[in-house]
């Protein structure tokens, strides 16, 4: 079984971009491959135009990687674990940079805790400094929320979007769709290796999901002619129904009036990204 | 002068390593000593005034070296061993994987902190036993050369094991079915001539033989084998097992998919 098939994807400088699948669909493989912890039996893959294999040291010094798995090194404090890791990329003396790192995320009164005392979210801070102790340009982060409080999902979103705006090009893969949607400009979807779902995230939203149509009649039930539209039975009196797009609102109503009914309540819904996926996920 | 991209990669692994079994320096070099300061106190009380291996030289001397050299074996060994599967198991050697060092200088900076615990934990053996017996060094040169040469050589076996196993467990198995024998067996606490000829044979097999009575050689000016034979056995030896060990890691083997 091969866990990427043909996987033919151009992430342009300074975007900001989502990489989404379901479980073992291939995210965390293609990951470890550009960060040279796996190796592929085919293909090339670059960062920033270096061959991960061939110039594998440069393509390394190009990437910052927040790994999924909440690691770290017991015998070393916060500082010591980011000074090893710049040193581990060829700089030496960046006492500063390690700081100013520290600073951002909100860890310098604990810069000499040792890394066993800190709680699991100032841990996953520690791993996002370490991916930046060397100032990548690509910065790749395989789902830093992961049971991660809202406080520093908001401050760590906060911090990575300045470092987008900074021109870091981000890569981020994330179960939470969410926050795909809100930050990321493209989203690449994987199933099963391939790569099912290739596009902006307007578009992805535009075309892969029609408006959804939520309302309550003063009296009587739907015409049957709409029953067809809807999606889950009625609760409260409330119909939700799945439309093609905007302009089939028009004809829902003309056919209610027809019936000789009212509307009491009326909301348009946008599609949301999770359901775009679920949608794709379904149909490839 | 600052140091070069790739050599500050090396320089800070191998400072890392340094740096860890320094944190729990009382476990890794005082506890080792202590065991052989025991070894030392339990067998020269036993057998001091019923051996003497070499003309003119007292069996509690004729231990010193022997346990030096052993304790400088097995800690170089424990040291990259432990480092590497501790690393493996909880996952952060992610933190080495990912930076741009070569096969080399992981290689390298591995090495040279076992090498550095060894002669550490190797030299406080012999301190600490001069303590209660008087050892000659007749020739600093090989007791410098076997100590360098032995502990690079566990090092780079303890790089082996630890990318192969998989869990404590089998580390455990690698170090008391193979290391711990191989160095009891090595004539630490006797001289080759006193092993019927069978045995004799059979240790002439055990390299840790050659780095023991080498590394006497240096104190005595005797040995059962020539010091240069031995010399170039162990150093044959550390070639062939570097060549592997740096073959594993070119090819990623147990480190990356």
């Amino acid at each position: 079984m091969r866990a990427l098939v043909d996987i033919d994807l151009d992430i342009p400088k300074g975007e900001f971009f989502a990489l989404l699948g379901p479980n073992g669909a291939g995210k965390t493989t293609l990951i470890s491959i550009l960060a040279g912890l796996a190796r592929a039996d085919a293909g090339t893959l670059k960062v920033m135009g270096h061959d991960v294999t061939a110039d594998y040291r440069n393509a390394r010094r190009s990437l910052g990687v927040v790994p999924q798995e909440l690691v770290f090194d017991p015998f070393f404090t916060v500082r010591e674990t980011l000074q090893f890791q710049s040193g581990y990329f060829g700089l030496g003396r960046n006492d500063d940079w390690v700081d100013e790192v520290m600073a951002k995320l909100d860890l310098t009164n604990r810069a000499d805790f040792n890394m066993r005392a800190l709680s699991g979210g100032m841990k996953r801070r520690v791993l996002v400094a370490q991916a930046l102790v060397h100032k990548p340009p690509v910065i790749i982060l395989d789902e830093p929320t992961a049971g991660v409080d809202v406080e520093l999902r908001q401050g760590l979103w906060q911090f990575i979007r300045q470092l987008n705006g900074d021109g870091h090009t981000i890569v981020l893969t994330t179960h939470y769709l969410d926050e795909a949607e809100a930050l990321c400009s493209r989203v690449g979807m994987l199933k099963q290796g391939k790569l099912v779902a290739l596009d902006s995230t307007h578009n992805l939203l535009k075309g892969y999901s029609g408006a959804r149509l939520r309302l309550r009649l003063a009296q009587g039930v739907l015409p049957p002619a709409l029953a067809p539209l809807v999606t889950t039975a009625p609760t409260n009196g409330e119909y939700l129904l799945a439309l093609h797009d905007y302009a089939q609102v028009e004809s829902v109503l003309a056919e209610i009036r027809t019936s000789g009914l009212t509307v009491m309540f009326m909301e348009l819904e946008q599609p949301d990204l999770e359901e775009v996926f679920v949608e794709i996920m379904r149909r490839d | 002068m600052r140091d070069s991209p790739r050599m500050a990669g090396f320089s800070t692994l191998f400072r890392k390593e340094i740096t860890r079994f320094w944190k729990v320096s009382f476990q890794t070099v005082l506890a080792p000593v202590l065991t052989a300061l025991l070894y030392l106190l339990i067998f020269s009380h036993v057998l001091e005034a019923h051996v003497q291996v070499y003309p003119g030289v007292r069996y509690t001397a004729f231990l010193v070296p022997g346990l030096a050299m052993m304790s400088l074996l097995q800690n170089s060994f424990a040291n990259s061993s432990s480092s590497l599967i501790q690393s493996k198991i909880t996952g952060n050697i992610i933190f080495v994987l990912l930076p741009p060092l070569s096969h080399f200088e992981f290689f390298a900076a591995y090495v040279l902190a076992s090498v550095v615990r060894g002669v550490m934990v190797g030299f406080g053996v012999f301190a600490i036993t001069a303590l209660f017996v008087p050892v000659p060094v007749k020739d600093p040169l090989w007791v410098l050369s076997f100590a360098l040469l032995g502990s690079a050589l566990l090092g780079t076996l303890g790089i082996i094991a630890g990318i192969w196993a998989e869990k404590f467990d089998q580390l455990a198995a690698f170090q008391n079915f193979i290391i711990v024998p191989l160095t009891f067996l090595s004539g630490v606490f006797y001289s080759m001539h006193s092993l019927p000829p069978f045995w004799q044979e059979v240790s002439r097999f055990n390299p840790f033989f050659y780095m023991i009575d080498g590394f006497r050689y240096g104190f005595f000016g005797v040995s059962d084998v020539s010091p240069r034979l031995s010399f170039m056995i162990v150093g044959g030896c550390l070639l062939a097992l570097s060549f592997a060990t740096l073959s594993l890691l070119k090819r990623g083997y147990k480190l990356r998919h």
